[in-house]
This record gives structure tokens, C-alpha cells and sequence, in this order.
């Protein structure tokens, strides 16, 4: 009789009803909001080598960073563009801020203008901002090749070659890093058409669904450093010292993987007992 | 907690729990939502993609500058339109076989050198027993073999060629873990932006403080 | 045939050697010509780019036309379309205007949450599918199990053993090895095979082996 009130309850937890499910996980990711616990958030070498490299940077150096991702994976993409872009600004290095993408510059286009207004900086002079050109690895080989021809306008229509900042850039041989922020695959496109036959230093933003893949090249040399998901996004965010929307989104991540864990472990132990059973 | 006073914040926060709804089941408004996100996506790429390419790299490199050449790639262009007109969707195939030709001669040396060479290369570690760096390039070093010996379907696995390809499938499985770890933590910070959307922009609720 | 076949194959062949000589000469000419190869590859795609506009028309336009099931959405996404477009056109890109609002808080709260149901879904395939049924799974299953309390600040603060002996990682510093080592060396053995791979189509593709590039028919 236990016996099969104890099956019972296992069977019941196993097959329980998937919105259960979806409710207990909007709530671990809800609620941690306004309960924060503040931990600290560890530091990898993968996000402090990116950070060290810039913290060498000088006024005269030109990063390109390109928000090479849509809508989809914005949550986690957009707040280490943020994170990065405030860097540079911070340290007074030019930016050129760009994207292969092309629902790329109007997700950017808001955070560029509150990290310029919080920096006092001006478009054009510490930063440019170019539109979107339809040709994904070819705008990479055009850019590396001929700034000007690649892009003859800005993101706001302004002509290239009357952006003060960039008088004397113009080709790979005036680039200092390349941060692609990418929910694919254009690090590879980056590292294949900028990296490789011209040298320019590549680091990257990854969504963490591809994080794992980027380590052969971290470790070959060819990336040096990496920011992976939400929590690389943290990590940056930490290093400069401003808590913005990632360090935010850490305190709901902690809960919801617990949350994960735990259905795992529930779900194999049932899983067990059922099997045993049977 | 100040709620927004914005309309288009309000319809933002109507589509999301549109989408959401399909959570509990399809419904109406998911397909509403489904269809305004690709009808807006295409406008939104109409006016780009002639804003943003066709004026700046062809209209005026044509017509202000006289680079009448690039009439030529135009027409090849088009005739990738064709593909939509089974009589003549065989025209199209002069664009894709210069653009896919193109893309493989330039595909070769690159991957050969980024994706072979300089990874072959950086797999050449100093193999030691008597340091932890030391024995992590030891697992590295036959950790890559095996799984390249388990990718070797030319020779049955079997006997000893068969027992390294199973240390191989140990290493791919260790990578397959790490990959779905992390394949969790970025589904679930996707829903974490959309919180923070309602929360911070809709409701207005100050979470940085 | 000719026509059809042989000169497009001619084209794929010629314009695969040149490319790909091109990379191991540091010549002007051979700068110039890949210049010229760049400028013609982005007048191709923005023509190119035409025939999905005209797909999404076509498709939507017949599924009126024929009052398929709940055609009705396919009026809603090309009035959408055309809204936006016009906005765009007429009253311009800048931020505050109609265009970038409509994207901003249509398109990417759409896309956004779309995107997050998968949230919702791998918690379920977390209760229900994730098994160790085999060791080899159970390996698999401890290394994600690790990689997600290693990459949240959580990992770090549970990991009460360094606080007793700091010799012994954390589950950040056992989740950085994994990742770092053998996550990296299996990672690497599949990265070699899917270069080895690209060389190898690109070479079929340039010597004419593999066609299925080019569609069916003649």
C-alpha cells in the first residue's frame, strides 16, 4: 500500500502539468529582483584579458565594435556592447561603433546615445556610428581594405569623410581591436577575413549558447578574451565599476539555474524510482 | 513605482504577453503578434536596405560618380530575382555560381590557415607530468586525438583504434555538457531581458538601487 | 546546356581560382582585383536582397487571393510592412519617430519574447528529458550541472570547501577546467574536422564536383 502511494506520488511529480513548470520558473527569475542578494560576481581571465588589453589602449587607438546580433539574443548581447563601448569612452579611445547585421544599429543606436550623454562625448569626434551595409564578410574585407568606400555615410547620414575622428583611419593598419558581438557565428567571419590575414586583434561577445565552441581559440591565441552570455556581460560590468543591466540580470539567473538543477535531480531521481518499480 | 505613461511602451508590454500567451496555448493574439513581427521586419528592412545600401553603394557610385560598371553585378544581381520564374530561374544561377565560387577561393587559405594550421599548431603543447599546465596539455593533447580518431568513419572501430575513438566520444561528451550548461544559462537570460523590460519600463520599479 | 550548365560551372571554377590565388599575392593588380570582386559582391547582395521582398508579397498575396485558413494575418503583416516602410520613408529614421518606436517596441519586444519562450521550454526538457541513462550521459549531464553553478555567482558563494581548504577549486575554478581543457580539446578535434571540411566542399565546389548549389533542373 506505501508502496503504491509512494509510486503514485513519483508518477504524479514526473507527469505533472508543463505550465507548473513554466510558473515555477517565472517566478525563479521574477522574484530575485526584488529580493537582491548582492553576491559578488568571480571574475574569469577570459573577460579580464579583454579588459586588461583596453585598459593599454591610448587616445590614438581605434576599436571596432561590431553588434552583430538581433532582438533575439539582445538580452544577452546588448548589455556587454554597453559594457565595452562605456570602457573605451571612459579611457577616451576612439570607437567605431558598426554591425553586420542588420536589426543590428537600431538596438545599438539608444545605448550609444545614453553612454555619449553619461561620458560627454560627441558623435564623431570620440565615436562614429555606421549604418548597416547589406554584404556580411565582404563588409569585412571591404572595411579592413578602405574604411571610406565600405562606409560613405554614417548610421545619421553624416558623409565618413567629414567625421573628424576619423582623419588618418582608414585601413586595418589603423585598427587596435575587433569585438564582434555575435548570437552565430561572425566571430569566425572576423577571425577568418580581419584576424587572420591582417592581424588586428580580435576578442569577442558570444551568446553563452556558443561560448563553449570559442575556447580552441582562446587558447590557440587567435581570440584573446572572451565575454560569454549574460554573466561575461556581469563580469565587464563589474571591472568598470558600473552596475547596469547584466550585474542586474545575474541576481534571477542565480535562482533559475538552481531551479534547473533541482528539476534535473527531481527529474532523474523519478525517473529511477519509476524505472526500479518497473 | 511610476507605470509608464508612454503608449508605445504599453504596446510593447501588449506583445510581450501576447507571445507569452502561447505558453498557456496558441491563440489569436500570438498570432497577431507573430505576423505584425514579420510584416514590421520587413518594412524595417525595406527602408534600410535601401537607405543604407542601395543609395550610398550603388545608386551614387552610379550615378554622381559614373562607376557605370557596377551596372554589370546589378543585372547579375537581378538575376538572382529570377529564381521565382521557373522558365528562367536557370539565369540565376550566373550570380549564385559567381558569388558561391567566389566565396569558396576565398574560403580555402583562410580556413586552412584559421581553422587548421593555426589550430594544429596550437595543439603542439609541452607534454609534462611533473606540473598541473603540464598534465592539462597532456589531456588536451590526446583529448584532440581521440576525438579526431572517433571522426575517422574510413577505419571500423574497433581493437585499439576503437577504444581511443571511446575516450573521444568521454571528451565529447564533457563537451556536449559544457555546451548545454551554458545553452541554459542564455535561455533563461533571454526571458530575463523581457522581465526587465515590464519591470523597469513599463512599471517603472528602480531595480539599480 | 551550355548556357544552363557548362558556363555557369566556368564561372564558379574561374572565379574560385582567382580568389583564392589572390590571397597569396601582394600585388596592386591583385589588391585591385580583389577590390573590384569586393564592390561587385555587394551590388550583387543588395539586388539579391530584392527577391526576399518580393517573396514575403507573393506568399502573403496568394494566401489572400486564395482566402486560405486565417488569411486575415497575412492582410495584418502587409499593412504592417507598408506602415512601417512609409513611416520610414516619409517621416524618417531618427530616434522619437514612428519608424524606430514601431521597432523598438513592436519589433524587438516581439522577437525578444519570442525568443524567450525557450526559457520556458528547457526547463521543461530539464524535468522530463534530461536522463542519465548511461555513464556517458551521467558525465554529461555533471558537466553542465557544474558549467551552471561555475557561471553564476551562486557557484562561487556554495562552494563552502575552499572555505576550509582554499587549495580545492571552487565550482567556478572546476567549471573554468572543464571549459578550459577537455571541453576545449573535444571543441578543437570538431573544430579541425569542420575546417577540413570547408576546404574540402569549397575545393568540390570550385572543381565542379558538387553542385546542388545551383538547383534542380537543367
Amino acid at each position: 500500500m506505501a508502496e503504491e502511494i509512494k509510486k503514485t506520488f513519483w508518477e504524479r511529480l514526473i507527469q505533472i502539468d508543463r505550465r507548473v513548470i513554466y510558473l515555477i520558473i517565472a517566478l525563479a527569475m521574477v522574484l530575485p529582483f526584488f529580493f537582491q542578494m548582492g553576491l559578488p560576481i568571480p571574475i574569469t581571465k577570459e573577460v579580464k584579458d579583454i579588459y586588461d588589453y583596453i585598459e593599454t589602449l591610448t587616445p590614438s587607438d581605434v576599436v571596432i565594435l561590431s553588434a552583430d546580433f538581433d532582438p533575439s539574443v539582445s538580452p544577452e548581447l546588448l548589455p556587454m556592447f554597453d559594457a565595452i563601448f562605456r570602457h573605451c569612452l571612459k579611457n577616451n579611445i576612439k570607437i567605431i561603433a558598426m554591425s553586420l547585421y542588420i536589426q543590428g544599429p537600431g538596438l545599438i543606436a539608444p545605448v550609444i546615445q545614453e553612454a555619449a550623454t553619461d561620458y560627454q562625448k560627441i558623435n564623431g569626434v570620440d565615436y562614429v556610428f555606421m549604418p548597416w551595409v547589406i554584404g556580411w564578410h565582404i563588409v569585412i574585407m571591404d572595411l579592413m581594405t578602405d574604411l571610406q568606400r565600405s562606409f560613405p555615410t554614417d548610421f545619421y547620414g553624416t558623409r565618413t569623410e567629414d567625421l573628424p575622428m576619423l582623419d588618418g583611419v582608414k585601413n586595418y593598419e589603423n585598427y587596435d581591436l575587433i569585438v564582434p558581438f555575435t548570437g552565430a557565428s561572425s566571430y569566425a567571419w572576423w577571425l577568418l577575413y580581419a584576424h587572420e590575414p591582417y592581424g588586428v586583434p580580435l576578442a569577442a561577445g558570444v551568446t553563452a549558447v556558443s561560448a563553449a565552441d570559442l575556447y580552441p581559440y582562446i587558447q590557440s591565441g587567435q581570440i584573446m578574451g572572451m565575454l560569454g552570455g549574460l554573466k561575461g556581460a556581469a563580469e565587464y560590468e563589474t571591472l568598470i565599476g558600473e552596475k547596469r543591466m547584466a550585474t542586474m540580470g545575474m541576481e534571477a539567473q542565480n535562482w533559475a539555474h538552481v531551479i534547473i538543477i533541482l528539476f534535473i535531480v527531481i527529474g532523474n531521481i523519478g525517473y529511477l524510482v519509476i524505472g526500479k518499480k518497473k | 513605482m511610476h507605470i509608464s505613461m508612454n503608449p508605445w511602451v504599453w504596446i510593447g508590454v501588449f506583445f510581450t504577453f501576447s507571445v507569452l500567451s502561447f505558453l498557456y496555448k496558441d491563440n489569436p493574439f500570438y498570432k497577431l503578434a507573430e505576423h505584425v513581427t514579420v510584416g514590421v521586419s520587413i518594412g524595417y528592412g525595406l527602408v534600410i536596405w535601401w537607405t543604407n545600401s542601395v543609395i550610398p553603394r550603388f545608386y551614387i557610385p552610379v550615378f554622381e560618380q559614373g562607376q557605370w560598371i557596377l551596372i554589370i553585378p546589378a543585372i547579375l544581381g537581378l538575376m538572382m530575382v529570377l529564381r521565382i520564374v521557373p522558365k528562367y530561374s536557370w539565369l540565376s544561377r550566373y550570380a549564385i555560381c559567381f558569388s558561391v565560387g567566389a566565396g569558396s577561393g576565398m574560403a580555402i587559405p583562410r580556413s586552412m590557415q584559421a581553422q587548421v594550421l593555426r589550430q594544429l599548431e596550437a595543439t603542439m603543447l609541452n607534454l609534462s607530468f611533473t606540473s598541473g599546465a603540464g598534465i592539462n596539455n597532456i589531456i588536451i593533447f590526446f583529448g584532440v586525438l581521440t576525438v579526431l580518431v572517433y571522426f575517422f568513419f574510413s577505419k571500423e572501430h574497433k581493437g585499439v583504434f576503437g577504444g581511443v575513438a571511446k575516450v573521444g566520444i568521454w571528451f565529447l561528451m564533457i563537451g556536449f555538457g559544457a555546451t548545454f550548461g551554458y545553452t541554459v544559462m542564455a535561455r533563461l537570460s533571454l526571458f530575463i531581458g523581457r522581465v526587465l523590460f515590464v519591470l523597469q519600463d513599463f512599471l517603472g520599479i528602480n531595480l539599480a538601487g | 546546356m551550355l548556357w544552363k550548365k557548362q558556363i555557369p560551372l566556368a564561372i564558379t571554377f574561374i572565379m574560385g581560382l582567382l580568389l583564392g590565388i589572390q590571397y597569396f599575392v601582394p600585388h596592386r593588380i591583385s589588391e585591385n582585383f580583389f577590390q573590384g570582386y569586393l564592390d561587385w559582391a555587394i551590388v550583387i547582395g543588395i539586388f539579391a536582397a530584392i527577391l526576399s521582398y518580393i517573396s514575403f508579397y507573393r506568399v502573403h498575396g496568394m494566401r489572400i487571393k486564395k482566402k486560405a485558413p486565417a488569411w486575415q494575418y497575412s492582410v495584418v503583416a502587409i499593412v504592417m510592412s507598408v506602415t512601417m516602410a512609409l513611416f520610414g520613408f516619409i517621416q524618417g529614421r531618427e530616434e522619437g519617430m514612428v519608424f524606430m518606436n514601431m521597432y523598438s517596441y513592436i519589433l524587438v519586444a516581439i522577437e525578444g519574447t519570442m525568443f524567450s519562450l525557450l526559457a520556458f521550454y528547457i526547463s521543461s526538457a530539464a524535468y522530463r528529458a534530461f536522463r542519465a541513462r548511461s555513464t556517458q550521459a551521467t558525465a554529461l549531464l555533471l558537466a553542465a550541472i557544474i558549467v551552471m553553478l561555475g557561471r553564476v555567482p551562486l557557484g562561487e558563494s556554495i562552494s563552502f570547501w575552499h572555505n576550509i581548504w582554499p587549495s580545492l577549486p571552487t565550482f567556478t575554478g572546476i567549471a573554468n577546467w572543464i571549459l578550459n581543457v577537455p571541453n576545449m580539446a573535444a571543441k578543437r578535434g570538431m573544430q579541425l574536422g569542420i575546417g577540413l571540411g570547408i576546404m574540402m566542399l569549397s575545393l568540390k565546389i570550385i572543381l565542379g564536383i558538387e553542385r546542388s548549389y545551383m538547383g534542380s533542373g537543367d
